[in-house]
């Protein structure tokens, strides 16, 4: 990769990306991506573990792998490990990466997850379910519209647009593969006609 | 089998029937797997109605952690405990990592090439297509929640446009409109 930085990182530097992820893990209402921007002051800015063009060329790579999105934390943990020596620290990388990001929100869900399922006919409970079913179906929308936004930038890009809207009306009404619609997309794109 | 009423759920069979369905739920999801899991869990296998997919959505959301992690675990956890949510969460994360680090290790290789980034942009546009067509599937649930359709569609408006147009951190919005649509539903049941 293009300047790729040589790096010592001392048991006290892992132990500071690890403690960092737990943290974040604990703010990461809305998903692993909401950590982003703080991801990249921290290991870009602060610490210069990783360079701008690797932060984003990782961001780009875990988008473009099958998967939970959350993988782009594995992708930096990998590419922090690289600069600081080989496959073996970038092993280890992504390992402390993962379980900072992964433990403390999956131990809170599943206490909180159970605790509300033992009590799901209490009244609160079923009003916290049912007031946020709205909610939850507006941030889906608002999602794929951040997503569309944010590949076709602006409405200039209107075949961009089409491809997502035509998507949702055949995902919607039909019960056509979906990885058939995603191929397609993949060949659109990459012969240039979107 | 007879025996069993004629509107017994399937229900995953396993732990490990677990893992498998998660890992190939996962290596399905090209710019997220939640538009996968909807269509699977609840279309095909029919572990879950829309409704319930709705209610654990929402707890997934609410809580830290990625969505579909939370979500995969909750479900796992649904029908084998701890076990089944680990179970699910490995199924969700194990192949999917190693694909993902292997394709770390080749993408110098392939980043120069331009038919590349033409592809990732058309399968994000097909992706933020397949959440919507998610969302559009899931707010027919709403016709039976409490708070009827009319508010649904209401608080559904505002939220839309304070995180898509408005761009308002989510932290708020959930708190703010989510804490008044909680309570209009708190209201609504009457005990």
């Amino acid at each position: 990769m293009n300047g790729a930085l040589t790096l010592v990182l001392t048991v006290q530097d892992w132990l500071n990306l690890l403690a960092h992820y737990l943290m974040l893990s604990l703010l990461s209402v809305g998903g692993a991506v909401s950590t982003v921007p703080d991801m990249h002051r921290f290991l870009v800015e602060q610490q210069h573990w990783l360079t701008d063009a690797q932060f984003n060329a990782s961001i780009a790579l875990a988008q473009a792998s099958p998967g939970p999105n959350l993988l782009f934390v594995a992708v930096l943990g990998w590419n922090v490990g690289l600069n600081a020596g080989g496959w073996l620290t970038g092993l280890l990388g992504v390992a402390l990466s993962l379980m900072g990001i992964l433990v403390p929100s999956t131990a809170l869900t599943y206490a909180a997850a159970q605790w509300g399922h033992r009590n799901r006919e209490l009244r609160a409970v079923r009003a916290f379910k049912q007031g946020l079913a709205p909610i939850v179906v507006a941030l889906l929308m608002a999602t794929s519209w951040i997503m569309a936004s944010a590949n076709g930038g602006h409405f200039a890009n209107w075949p961009l647009w089409l491809v997502t809207g035509a998507t949702a009306v055949i995902v919607w009404r039909s019960q056509i593969h979906l990885l058939w619609l995603l191929a397609a997309g993949a060949l659109l794109g990459g012969y240039g006609l979107v | 089998m007879n025996s069993l009423p004629a509107e017994e759920r399937p229900q995953p069979q396993s732990p490990t029937d677990l893992f498998v369905s998660f890992t190939l739920l996962a290596l399905q999801g090209f710019g997220g797997v939640m538009a996968v899991v909807q269509r699977e869990l609840v279309e095909k296998k029919r572990w879950m109605t829309r409704e319930e997919f709705i209610e654990d959505w929402a707890v997934a959301q609410v809580m830290p952690g990625p969505n579909v992690v939370n979500l995969s675990m909750m479900i796992g956890a649904r029908s084998f405990g701890f076990k089944g949510a680990m179970a699910a969460l490995a199924g969700m994360l194990t192949a999917p990592l190693i694909l993902v680090l292997l394709l770390a290790l080749v993408y110098a290789r392939f980043a120069d090439f331009p038919g590349v980034a033409g592809a990732l942009r058309g399968m994000g546009a097909v992706a933020a297509g397949l959440i919507a067509a998610t969302a559009l599937k899931l707010a027919g649930a709403l016709a039976k929640n409490v708070l009827g359709l009319r508010l649904c569609a209401v608080l559904g408006a505002l939220c839309f446009a304070a995180i898509a147009l408005l761009r308002w951190p989510l932290v708020y919005v959930l708190i703010g409109l989510g804490g008044t649509a909680c309570v209009l539903a708190y209201q609504k049941l009457k005990p």
